[in-house]
């Protein structure tokens, strides 16, 4: 078995990883390898061709592989490797990766620090309850746009959409672009899930029909998908008799919503939180084995890629810190602690008795407006900030200076009125 | 009198706009700031898009080359500007930015590559 040694190595090379090693370059870092199942780095920004990234941190609209793009051409300008077509099957609590591709076969990669930015993947039609026979034509959103945007197959031609998260709405749009009829998005809850921009430039402008608090109930046709029934579902999400429709279909998309892929973190024995479905993160983004970091989806599922880069940036110098001597095992903690309208915080603990620049990724319960959000150290309010308007949908963040003294709550007290 | 309805997406307030058009003059309420008035009368006389799509691309590492407009088109043309684009193909590699299509269909817009594409 090949045997590589290696000062950080970056699993998975989409924005996290992408950002996290670049960074890393930047703080000093000598050999820094990412790790890329993928014939190129990207990940999944390589088949989100539509505009809206990068916003906050290049304070224009790109198209998702425009913004892949400033990373990659950056971190051709740099030593950094990266080991693309690799599929990673192991990383062990001492921080040796084992991997394989077809150059090398086998390979043993033995890192000082790592990083998991691994990503997330989608919900399946089991995780949704929606069972029986299992034809051809049921696919996830993320698929369709890979076959669509990368690979360039049609995948059906008349389309129902499950989930009106904002990828079942870009995909509603994209898929009516390639004339495929989209026959409909439906959506479980009684509010659509992704943002009204998306709503209008989406579904509006092509006249797709939205129908709220309805879901697809039963999937036909063995070999291939020949359509699907729908019904209407009462406030306890459940079937109202009567209301079934039969709609004739040959592409069921399913835009359900985002796991982080966390198969080689749990194997790692690494501690997960089941409320963001990641590793529970001390606030240099150091998982629960010390030198191992994660940042990206892997972490918590995201909505702004600028906050997965700016994630990675962080991993990135808890790795170059841990690496440089910085002291990081039995470290003790003081818990983050979500209060009124938060509903979770990551990262999820911070350092004891240490000050320290602290970034805070949070989601609200609910949507409110014009709000205020103290954030209090050992009952002393270090820190309040005001937002406009908070909605579940987009996640918050904030930067500050802790000290570790005591529990960091986060309260968010309610505004001027449900938005 | 003409009258339609527009969500104004400006900012997540998310104003229920009415658009009103009196003797050629356009008129909107339902508004919170001067921004979504404009955005309406934008929307009801002339609604613009980013255009972003894909084109073939000939030994290329993927069939399809993402790109997308320079500025936004007006709506209406984006059917033209798409069918346009779905008939060429251009020749990898292809650096992000090149303009693949100049001032397509008359719009003042340019089609750009958003992704730099290696040969096979």
């Amino acid at each position: 078995m090949k045997k590589i040694r290696t000062d950080i190595a970056v699993i998975g090379g989409g924005p996290a990883g992408m950002a996290a090693a670049l960074e890393a370059k930047r703080q000093g870092a000598g050999d820094v390898m990412i790790i890329e199942r993928d014939v190129e780095p990207g990940g999944i920004l390589q088949q989100c061709i539509h505009d809206g990234f990068g916003l906050h941190r290049f304070k224009k609209r790109m198209a998702g592989t425009e913004y892949a793009q400033v990373f990659i051409d950056e971190i051709e300008q740099t030593d950094i490797k990266v080991l693309t077509d690799t599929m990673v099957l192991e990383v062990t609590q001492e921080k040796t990766i084992y991997a394989c591709n077809s150059r090398d076969g086998m390979l043993e990669i033995d890192a000082k620090a790592v990083i998991l930015s691994m990503g997330c993947r989608e919900r399946t039609a089991s995780q949704v309850l929606l069972y029986g026979y299992r034809p051809a034509g049921v696919l996830t959103a993320g698929t369709v746009q890979r076959y669509i945007n990368l690979e360039g197959y049609l995948p059906g031609t008349s389309a129902v959409i499950l989930g009106s998260g904002d990828i079942g709405l870009i995909m509603a749009r994209r898929m009516t672009l390639e004339h495929i009829e989209v026959k409909g998005v439906y959506e479980v809850m009684p509010n659509p899930g992704g943002l009204t921009r998306n709503i209008v430039q989406c579904l509006d402008d092509y006249h797709i029909p939205l129908h709220l608090s309805t879901s697809v109930t039963k999937i036909h046709g063995k070999k291939r998908i020949e359509g699907v029934t729908v019904a209407k579902l009462d406030e306890n999400r459940k079937v109202i008799p009567g209301t079934e429709e039969y709609i004739s279909c040959d592409l069921l998309v399913l835009a359900v919503g985002l796991i982080p892929e966390n198969e080689l973190s749990i194997q790692a024995g690494i501690e997960l939180d089941p409320r963001t479905k990641g590793p529970v993160l001390d606030n240099r983004f150091m998982t629960s084995v010390p030198g191992i970091f994660a940042a990206g989806n892997v972490a918590v599922v995201f909505d702004l890629v600028d906050y997965v880069s700016q994630s990675g940036e962080i991993a990135a110098r808890g790795a170059v810190d841990y690496i440089n001597g910085k002291p990081m095992e039995e470290l003790s903690y003081e818990e983050t602690v979500p209060a009124g309208n938060i509903n979770f915080i990551v990262p999820q603990r911070i350092v004891r008795g240490e000050t320290a620049d602290t970034t805070l990724f949070m989601r609200v319960k609910k949507p409110d407006k014009k709000v205020a959000m103290d954030c209090e150290e050992n009952g002393t309010v270090i820190a309040t900030k005001r937002y406009p308007f908070v909605a579940p949908p987009e996640m918050i963040s904030c930067t500050v200076t802790v000290s570790g003294s005591g529990p960091l709550k986060v309260e968010m007290k309610e505004g001027s009125g449900n938005a | 009198m003409p009258e339609k309805e527009y969500v104004c997406i400006v900012c997540p307030n998310s104003c229920r706009l009415t658009v009103r058009e009196t003797g050629g003059e356009v008129e909107v309420t339902g508004a919170g700031c001067a921004r979504g008035v404009e955005h309406g009368k934008n929307e009801y006389t002339n609604p613009m898009r980013m255009l972003t799509t894909t084109v073939a691309v000939k030994d290329g590492i993927h069939p399809r080359l993402s790109v997308v407009s320079d500025g936004e088109i007006p709506r209406e043309k984006m059917k033209e500007c798409l069918d346009y684009l779905y008939g060429i193909e251009v020749q990898a590699p292809v650096k992000a930015g090149e303009v693949l299509a100049e001032n397509i269909c008359g719009t003042g817009v340019n089609i750009l590559a958003s992704r730099s594409m290696r040969q096979m």
